[in-house]
């Protein structure tokens, strides 16, 4: 195996990093001795604790609910941003003053504030002005920080998609006569989104970690405010219930990356679709992929 | 107009946001560069444990992460931090756990996406022209990696101020948690968010800017 760092090895490198390798197992195993004593110090490891999530009882009356309000409220999220990152990613685009400074600003001061701020404004906005029953209310301020947010987020996607593609495609499109509104509707639009699916689905991800905002603060009953009940309730098993949480969320994400980055080869290797004529701005692509990941960043 | 922020202490919550920042920052800084020397060095086993742990802490909810530090760390398995007659100072050094824990993933993926931009060429005619593995490393990869990593840096800095606000979920007094309480005690709602809002714009566009514009200048234009 050799990078840019190093080369292939030679015998003393071998031997070297057997060294390390050894090394890095005893301080790995200190680290986990540490923590298990920990745990059965504090009987965290005895087999009652774990059970229940070998029944389908804990997972009926608490993970599931509370996994499908998690996935409710990310869904509704992805489906209403969507379109209103696209209308602001294509707005900052716009040859008029007055459509791309307002849509600029907007997408700007949507992505320097906290989801949890928006959220925390959304609750206190419905139960001002609005009739919405207090258990829907939370569902609602969940979705609608996550909404602005996202959109702002997408909407630099969009844009950054739209702005990879090679000029020559809207040069060639108003050649042959197109309004600008069929440059962008025909040409343009369709060939961005192939290449923005997987930031798009790389954003879906922090969608997903941020509807945990709402049980953790809000009074959302989501995935993570099903912890203490199912805690309190199977005996103050807290290690294991954040364990099987945890990786339930890991599973879902998990998934969701190894599909956008699926994606991203099978764009990349594509002979038929736009891919091909994307190639030569690749680099550049994945870099506006990597702010899209950095908005992933920006997620919590 | 303003007189709805008299008995709140507003520029101290914004402090301790500030604070958590840094803190994490440094920390995170530190944690992530170890992490991303696992992931691009020559050791197998080290190499997996920071793929390892990259996938599974990106993957995990920062909201998770920091409720376990509270409810799974202190109050289960009796983590103190060194302030265990202290409640508000433990949530805070939890807070900064948490943080540092989950953005020294995303610190890792910046660092390792630096080094990746450097052509292999560089490192090749480095080698051709006989200086070892430490020249190679300083004088060559190194200075190149860190130019381009500044912007991607900046924007993991900005993602972990906006972050903060997820240790109000264990009740440490920083900005969103003072803006859920006067929002719940005073009728302003509008304007008490408008001033929220404003305080992390102030945080954070700055930061963008000034840093974007170092990044842009010190890359290395290829």
């Amino acid at each position: 195996m050799s990078s840019v760092l190093y080369d292939a090895q030679g015998p003393r490198a071998k031997r070297r990093n057997v060294v390390f390798t050894v090394g890095f197992l005893i301080a790995l195993a200190a680290v986990l001795w540490w923590v298990f004593s920990a745990l059965e110090d504090k009987q965290q490891l005895e087999w009652a604790k774990w059970e229940p999530f070998f029944h389908t009882e804990a997972w009926s009356t608490y993970i599931w609910p509370g996994l499908q309000n998690t996935l409710k409220a990310a869904a509704l999220a992805m489906v209403i941003a969507l379109p209103l990152g696209a209308v602001l990613g294509i707005s900052r685009l716009s040859d008029h003053v007055w459509v791309r400074v307002p849509a600029g600003i907007i997408v700007e001061f949507f992505r320097a504030i906290p989801v949890l701020v928006l959220m925390i404004f959304g609750l206190a906005l419905y139960s001002e002005y609005t009739n919405i029953s207090t258990e829907d209310r939370p569902l609602y301020a969940v979705v609608t920080g996550l909404v602005l947010y996202n959109a702002a987020v997408l909407a630099e996607i969009v844009r950054a998609g739209i702005l990879a593609l090679p000029k020559g495609q809207s040069e060639a499109a108003m050649a042959i006569g197109l309004r600008k509104g069929q440059v962008m509707r025909t040409i343009l639009l369709p060939q961005a989104v192939t290449a923005m699916l997987p930031a798009i689905v790389s954003q879906t991800v922090v969608i997903v970690k941020d509807t945990a905002l709402g049980g953790g603060v809000l009074t959302f009953s989501d995935l993570i405010a099903a912890v203490s009940p199912m805690s309190s309730y199977y005996g103050a098993n807290i290690i294991a219930s954040f364990t099987v949480v945890g990786l339930i969320f890991i599973a879902i994400n998990f998934a969701l990356t190894t599909f956008a980055s699926w994606l991203e080869r099978r764009l990349r290797r594509g002979k038929k679709s736009t891919g091909a004529v994307l190639d030569p701005n690749d680099a550049s692509i994945s870099g506006t992929m990597g702010t899209g990941a950095g908005g992933g960043v920006g997620g919590i | 107009m303003f007189d709805f922020l008299e008995g709140y202490d507003l520029l101290g919550a914004f402090w301790v946001t500030i604070q958590l920042t840094l803190l994490s920052a440094v920390g995170s800084l530190v944690w992530g560069t170890l992490l991303a020397a696992m992931r691009v060095g020559p050791v197998p086993l080290m190499r997996g444990f920071g793929t390892f742990y990259v996938n599974t802490v990106r993957n995990i909810p920062l909201t998770v992460i920091i409720l376990f530090t509270s409810l799974g760390l202190s109050q289960t398995l009796g983590v103190t931090m060194g302030a265990a007659d202290n409640f508000e100072t433990q949530n805070f050094r939890l807070a900064v756990l948490g943080l540092t824990l989950y953005t020294s993933a995303f610190v890792c993926e910046a660092l390792r996406s630096g080094i990746n931009t450097v052509p292999v060429g560089q490192a090749e005619a480095a080698r051709a022209i006989g200086l070892n593995f430490t020249q190679v490393l300083t004088l060559v990869v190194l200075p190149q990696a860190f130019r381009s990593v500044v912007g991607p840096l900046a924007n993991v800095l900005i993602a972990l101020t906006k972050n903060t606000t997820v240790a109000a979920a264990i009740g440490v007094a920083e900005a969103a948690l003072l803006m859920k309480e006067m929002i719940e005690n005073e009728a302003q709602l509008i304007l008490i968010s408008a001033v929220f809002a404003f305080g992390f714009v102030c945080l954070t566009l700055p930061t963008g800017l000034i840093l974007g514009w170092v990044g842009k200048k010190v890359a290395v234009k290829r």
